[in-house]
């Protein structure tokens, strides 16, 4: 019987991460921006049934890119560990920190498996401030389980890197929704215009999928901006 | 399927907690305590009133006796649903009873499920209320997974199973007996479901009041109610309704002056859920009051 071949652990890991990176940097990109009333969140989604960015509990919002049935499992148990928790002691008791540690946990498991795919996957957990003595959470997760916390803005999916240096520039605090909506679009116009020049890419409500969590509303601070509702800001 | 051993996915919350923590639901389907019947002793009968009389009479009667514990429950009286022509109102009083004795003055019997429906409940307050939060959530839970609402009648018929699963309790007196009240977006107008103890599910297109003081409360709507009412309208006839439950049934409280303390009412329209503010409550009951009293 010939001997199984010797991998090393170090091979192994790399392998998985290339893998992981491979299928991000095809991934369409989220932006997420902290504006005056809240967070803000925009995809570049032409689909209009498959959503990148979902409610998961009251004050707290998942936006994801990646492999869709990766992150949709992901979303799911999300929502499915929060309700729970919440129905056994109480709704305050859900924080996006204690979601963050349990996605961590299992997106890490996952990559260190030796017989599973790591999930090719990046997520953005928002949640929004209690009152005004408090602050934002951003959470940023990475296909490997780490995570760390983001502020102001921050950007998930292939072109990462590219769409933030754009937003270092552009971005100022206190914006206010239309103004941060619009700075989303133009961002992703830039981005795009500078891949194809030729041809001058308009962003529309057509072509993209926005949220915010907003601390006017009531308990559920979760609001999908509806097309007409994109429409008028992005034509203002 | 992460956070827990199981791959199987649902939209169903009331599933999902009897495959994932079933002890959270022992109360729902099992029977209270774990029995199934009353215990036969001498000085308990079955009967309520009889075991009062007992005691009232002097006999011995056992210190920790079921029928003790059951004496001293909350329960919920008078809740009542009005459709007018722009949506429904749904209301309820706000005391909760235990025995003769009034246990709660500031309980809530109606509660917001979501943007276009409410629940109230009457019946035994603490199973009561925790189903109203389960149905919440059941609701709620739905939405977020699907991606969209589900529809009126489906939620209406989510809430009839659960009082179905409410049987056993119900079979030893712990009767949950919720309104269910929504805006049909569909058919752009107001819905009131009701219930009887078992999960029965009935229609009804113009007012409904159940509840101890239901019987008084349904009375005085249905001598007040006519048909495409104001939002006004509807509202003075829900405020004169609450007010002679409580005026003919000592379970049911009236507005409280002293301590502020008025009737939870909502009001769900096409453009979605909303509280009267105390405020107009009181308001309504002042202008109530000076009619009566002319």
């Amino acid at each position: 019987m010939p001997a199984p071949y010797y991998v090393s652990p170090e091979q192994i890991m790399q392998e998985k991460e290339d893998f992981a990176r491979k299928g991000i940097e095809k991934a369409k990109e989220v932006i997420v921006l902290e504006y005056r009333d809240g967070i803000l969140m925009v995809a570049e989604n032409p689909l209009a049934t498959v959503f990148k960015i979902s409610e998961i509990y009251d004050r707290i919002a998942l936006a994801a890119t990646g492999l869709y049935p990766d992150y949709e499992a992901l979303r799911y148990a999300g929502i499915q560990g929060a309700e729970i928790k919440g129905f056994t002691f109480n709704r305050e008791d859900v924080t996006a920190r204690w979601l963050a540690n349990q996605y961590s946990q299992q997106i890490g498991g996952i990559y260190r498996q030796s017989d599973a795919k790591p999930l090719e996957v990046e997520l953005l957990l928002c949640e929004i401030r209690e009152d005004s003595s408090s602050s934002n959470r951003i959470y940023h997760l990475s296909f490997d389980g780490t995570f760390w916390e983001d502020n102001e803005y921050t950007v998930i999916g292939g072109r990462a890197d590219e769409i933030s240096g754009i937003l270092e520039n552009e971005y100022s605090g206190g914006l206010d929704l239309n103004g941060a909506v619009r700075l989303a679009a133009r961002t992703f116009e830039t981005i795009e215009a500078e891949v194809d020049e030729a041809e001058r890419y308009q962003v529309t409500a057509e072509t993209i999928e926005a949220a915010v969590l907003d601390e006017t509303r009531n308990r559920r601070k979760f609001k999908r901006l509806l097309p007409d509702e994109l429409s008028e800001i992005l034509s203002a | 399927m992460v956070f827990s051993g199981s791959d199987h996915r649902t939209s169903d919350f009331l599933e999902l907690l009897q495959r994932e923590r079933p002890e959270l639901l022992s109360k729902f389907g099992t029977g209270a305590f774990g029995i199934t019947s009353l215990p036969d002793s001498p000085a308990v009968s079955a009967d309520f009133r009889s075991f009062r009389y007992a005691e009232l009479k002097g006999q011995h009667v056992p210190a920790t006796s079921l029928m003790d514990l059951y004496d001293n429950l909350l329960e919920g009286t008078t809740i009542l649903a009005v459709v007018y022509n722009e949506g429904i109102i749904i209301a309820g009083d706000r005391q909760a009873t235990a025995g003769f004795q009034v246990g709660e003055r500031r309980i809530r019997k109606v509660y917001e499920v979501d943007t276009y429906s409410a629940i109230a409940i009457a019946g035994v307050a603490g199973p009561a209320m925790e189903m109203a939060k389960l149905f919440q959530v059941q609701v709620e839970f739905y939405e977020k997974i699907e991606g969209s609402q589900l529809s009126l009648e489906g939620k209406a018929n989510s809430l009839s199973n659960m009082v179905k699963s409410n049987l056993p309790m119900a079979m030893q007196g712990l009767v949950v007996v919720p309104i269910f009240a929504g805006y049909d977006l569909k058919r752009k107008e107001g819905k009131i479901f009701k219930y009887d103890a078992i999960g029965g599910q009935y229609e009804e297109s113009e007012y409904y009041a159940t509840g101890s003081g239901g019987k008084d409360a349904q009375a005085t709507l249905k001598k007040l109610y006519s048909s495409d009412m104001s939002r006004d309208g509807a509202l003075q006839i829900v405020a004169e309704a609450l007010w002679d439950a409580a005026d003919e049934d000592v379970a049911t409280g009236g507005p409280d002056f002293i301590r502020e303390i008025f009737p939870t009412i909502k009001i769900i329209d096409s453009t979605g859920i909303s509280d009267i503010p105390d405020s107009e409550v009181k308001e309504l009951y002042t202008e109530l009051l000076d009619r009566l009293r002319n």
